[in-house]
């Protein structure tokens, strides 16, 4: 094999390999991206029911309702509207009322979503962009005087 | 008054740093020698001045100095002293100073142990260090001054999070620092190279080692990471794919292809491009990895501080050194000379395969972890890519290079003999097959391709092993003869198949515990059982306790198993007093068959309390098999071949024959 042979075979190969990780990535990323909406965006956009999505807000405050074993049932707020969520599980310890909180699965056909789970891993004051950004759109974000805490790394 | 003296240690690096930058510049006019012994005096001076400020700092935090604001934020009284300690890297403004720390270490590494490095190459590598540590100490001066004042000095600090209060995290950033940080040496060398226009074996026995041991390092602080968000985060996964992991696991990536690329550089004097190309990307990979935890562009679980004036500065480093080293690159590629001729079925040609598979797999993890970010710069819609991307990417990827692992070493250098490899490897690809069968007889159930994964795990580890056999001929020649040649095998050759070795264990890790993890969510009142793993496990009630700085309620677990009583365990739920926060702390049992994993949730109001449990088969394999890398990766680095003009221990160069293979 000559040497441009070689290097046309290894380009050939470095494309094959290149070729089929692009379309790995691209099936992938169609298959398991996952929106953020908040409760606005989902009456807005009219999410259809069993459509995979994080929703996210603050707890409404007074809405957390323990029911039979480990199920609950909180809603979501972003005080233009409001969402019911039920869970099955065990909450994170930083979820509270009047609190930020991302949770992620599926709306139900009578508009109540089911959470399979429920992000809060961060020190209390903590506000997930996402949320902060939505806020802010709604006009009711209520400003930093929370964020003094930069405690830590986390 | 120690605090200032940091201050103006770090400001007075700051200077030594530029100058270090100039140093090459005076070669014309004094020569290379003097030069040279500028860079070095200049590296070296650097970082005992670095080190003097970090060692203040930790004064500062060490006695609760509370009138430096860094002390204010992120520490307090009550907390242990070894949490003082580590609380000096563990935010944002001390871990960057841990960082170039670090930086100037391995600068003055270089310059010690670089005494048979040509004159005219130290001074340029010692000079690009320089001019990146130069770049970070502006950063720092500008955008996060550790020693920043608050006049007047309040009474109590702020505290650390909880959740860093951790042995394991009081040690994760140094560990991981000290790899991403050492592959700027790597970067230096590479960068020294293309000004120098030319490259060959004797830079790449250079380089190997500090690759080797920047990667030892990487392998270790990843794992830990691991490993703590394993026990201490409470949601029994070992790997999130979040953006901050990721952020240290392109490095890795990258950088394990460029340590094989420097091994075929240096015994064959090829794949320069790659070597170059992989040192400039590696370390580009590790600055953005910086960037991507600290200017809080990715939400993630573990991102500092949230600043836009740091994330553009380091946007802007970033620009300069990556944009700065691939123009360099452009520029005087032409100049190296092509290196040694090979066939494609050689170690060469799996060598590439191995390169070509790892870029490819850290450029899908690069997609799927910037993807988000650059979807909402364009749309403004918020997505997120979660595991399911990533495995479904990253898994396909990796399987043929698994595969191939246990060819590469079997294969000659130049022209290889793959059916000779094979044969070879026939016991291997037998225990291989066993296991998977032998998999699917115990558990028979889904995921079905689990077996086979298990399969891959005892092929890598088989496969190392066959390959130490075939070297010293064991079952093939006397005793004496085998042990003779054990003796005299090189020590990369056991660091080769320590470090294969490791990486089986953690795929077997990984599948197992992928695979088949249980999980159990129930809520139990005092002297209920449940059954998960193979264990009974009985609830014994909650109760109050208090901590150092917390309070906390325990939960009291007793395991059994086939009537036999295993352990107690106690899983907590804890709430600190500064910052005020809870933690969860799970309660686990190890045993070499998996681990028995208990959270406590809630209580509930009818008196009984929510918990998980979970069961994770074989899941320390994961992080013995990492720290089997590390061995491994120690063992090659105390190969004498890599000692010679190299920078562990000065001696004059010594030809030494490569081995025949």
């Amino acid at each position: 094999m000559t040497r441009k042979q070689r290097r046309s075979l290894l380009i050939g190969l470095c494309l094959a390999v290149l070729g089929v990780a692009v379309a790995l990535v691209l099936f992938a990323l169609e298959d398991s991206i996952v929106f953020f909406y908040s409760p606005s965006d989902v009456a807005e956009k009219k999410i259809s029911p069993g459509q995979r999505f994080r929703l996210g807000g603050l707890v409404e405050n007074g809405s957390v309702i323990r029911g039979a074993s480990t199920q609950i049932e909180f809603a979501v707020t972003d005080t233009a509207r409001t969402i019911k969520v039920t869970y099955e599980g065990v909450l994170p310890d930083l979820f509270r009322e009047g609190q930020g909180v991302v949770t992620e699965g599926k709306l139900g056909a009578d508009g109540v979503f089911v959470a399979d789970s429920v992000l809060a891993k961060h020190d209390e004051n903590y506000m997930p962009a996402e949320v902060a950004d939505a806020l802010k759109k709604k006009g009711v974000w209520q400003g930093d005087e929370g964020k003094a805490s930069k405690s830590g790394g986390s | 008054m120690i605090t200032e003296i940091g201050h103006f240690a770090l400001l007075l690096a700051l200077a030594v740093s530029a100058l270090q930058m100039m140093a090459p510049f005076g070669a014309a006019r004094h020569g290379e020698a003097a030069a040279s012994r500028l860079a070095v005096l200049a590296a070296q001076c650097q970082f005992v001045l670095v080190l003097i400020a970090f060692l203040s700092l930790t004064h500062a935090f060490v006695t609760s100095d509370f009138s430096v604001k860094n002390v204010f934020d992120n520490s307090h009284s009550a907390k242990p002293l070894v949490y003082k300690i580590s609380g000096v890297w563990g935010n944002h403004e001390g871990s960057m100073l841990l960082w170039v720390l670090i930086l100037a270490l391995f600068g003055a590494g270089v310059a010690t142990f670089g005494t048979n490095l040509p004159d005219r190459l130290r001074t340029i590598v010692l000079a690009v260090q320089g001019a990146i540590g130069l770049q970070f100490f502006l950063f720092i001066a500008t955008t996060s001054n550790p020693f920043a004042r608050i006049d007047p000095a309040p009474f109590e600090g702020r505290g650390l999070n909880p959740i860093l209060q951790d042995p394991a995290l009081a040690i994760h950033p140094p560990f991981l620092y000290t790899g991403y940080v050492g592959f700027s040496i790597a970067f230096a060398f590479a960068v020294a190279a293309l000004i120098d226009g030319k490259i060959d074996a004797v830079w790449a026995r250079w380089v190997r080692p500090w690759t080797l041991a920047a990667w030892m390092f990487l392998t270790v602080g990843i794992a830990m990471g691991s490993w703590w968000a394993y026990y201490e985060l409470g949601w029994g996964g070992w790997w999130f794919w979040d953006p901050v992991e990721n952020a240290s696991f392109m490095p890795w990536l990258a950088g394990t292809a460029l340590l094989h690329s420097a091994l075929v550089m240096e015994k064959r004097d090829a794949l320069k491009v790659w070597t170059i190309l992989l040192a400039i990307f590696t370390f580009s990979l590790s600055l953005l990895g910086t960037f991507l935890v600290r200017s809080g562009v990715l939400t993630s679980v573990h991102a500092f501080a949230v600043d836009s004036a740091r994330g553009v500065f380091i946007l802007a480093i970033m620009a300069l050194v990556t944009g700065g080293a691939l123009s360099l690159f452009a520029w005087r590629a032409p100049m190296l000379r092509s290196g040694g001729v090979f066939a494609p079925i050689s170690r060469e040609g799996a060598l590439i395969l191995n390169n070509l598979l790892l870029t490819v797999a850290c450029a899908a993890v690069l997609t799927g972890t910037l993807y988000p970010l650059v979807l909402e710069s364009i749309t403004g819609d918020k997505i997120s890519v979660g595991p399911p991307y990533f495995n479904m990417t990253f898994g396909p990827l990796m399987i043929p290079l698994l595969l191939a692992v246990p060819f590469g070493p079997m294969l000659a250098w130049k022209r290889g003999d793959i059916a000779a490899a094979g044969q070879r490897l026939y016991v291997a690809a037998g225990l291989a097959f066993l296991a998977a069968i032998g998999a699917l007889a115990m558990t028979f159930r889904a995921p079905w391709l689990a077996p086979l994964g298990i399969g891959l795990g005892v092929w890598l580890i088989a496969g190392a092993l066959s390959e130490t056999a075939f070297r010293t001929k064991l079952f093939k020649a006397p005793w004496t003869e085998v042990w003779r040649r054990a003796k005299g095998l090189p020590r990369s050759a056991y660091g080769t198949a320590c470090a294969h070795l490791g990486v089986g264990l953690m795929v077997i890790g990984i599948v197992a515990t992928s695979a088949w993890q249980s999980e159990v969510i129930v809520a139990m009142k005092p002297g209920d059982t449940t059954r998960i793993g193979g264990y009974s496990v009985s609830f014994g009630g909650v109760a109050p306790r208090r901590g150092p700085n917390y309070q906390e309620t325990v939960g009291v677990f007793k395991v059994e198993r086939a009537g036999t009583p295993i352990t107690v365990l106690n899983p907590s739920k804890r709430l600190y007093s500064a910052p005020r926060q809870g933690t969860t702390e799970a309660g686990i049992h190890a045993a070499w068959r998996g681990d028995l994993y208990i959270v406590l949730g809630d209580q509930l109001k009818d008196g009984t309390t929510a918990m998980r449990l979970y069961f994770n088969p074989l899941v320390r394999l994961i992080w013995i098999g990492a720290l089997v890398m590390f061995l491994g990766g120690g063992l090659s680095l105390s190969d004498r071949r890599l000692r010679v003009g190299a920078p562990r221990r000065s001696r004059r160069a010594v030809a030494t024959p490569a081995p025949a293979e």
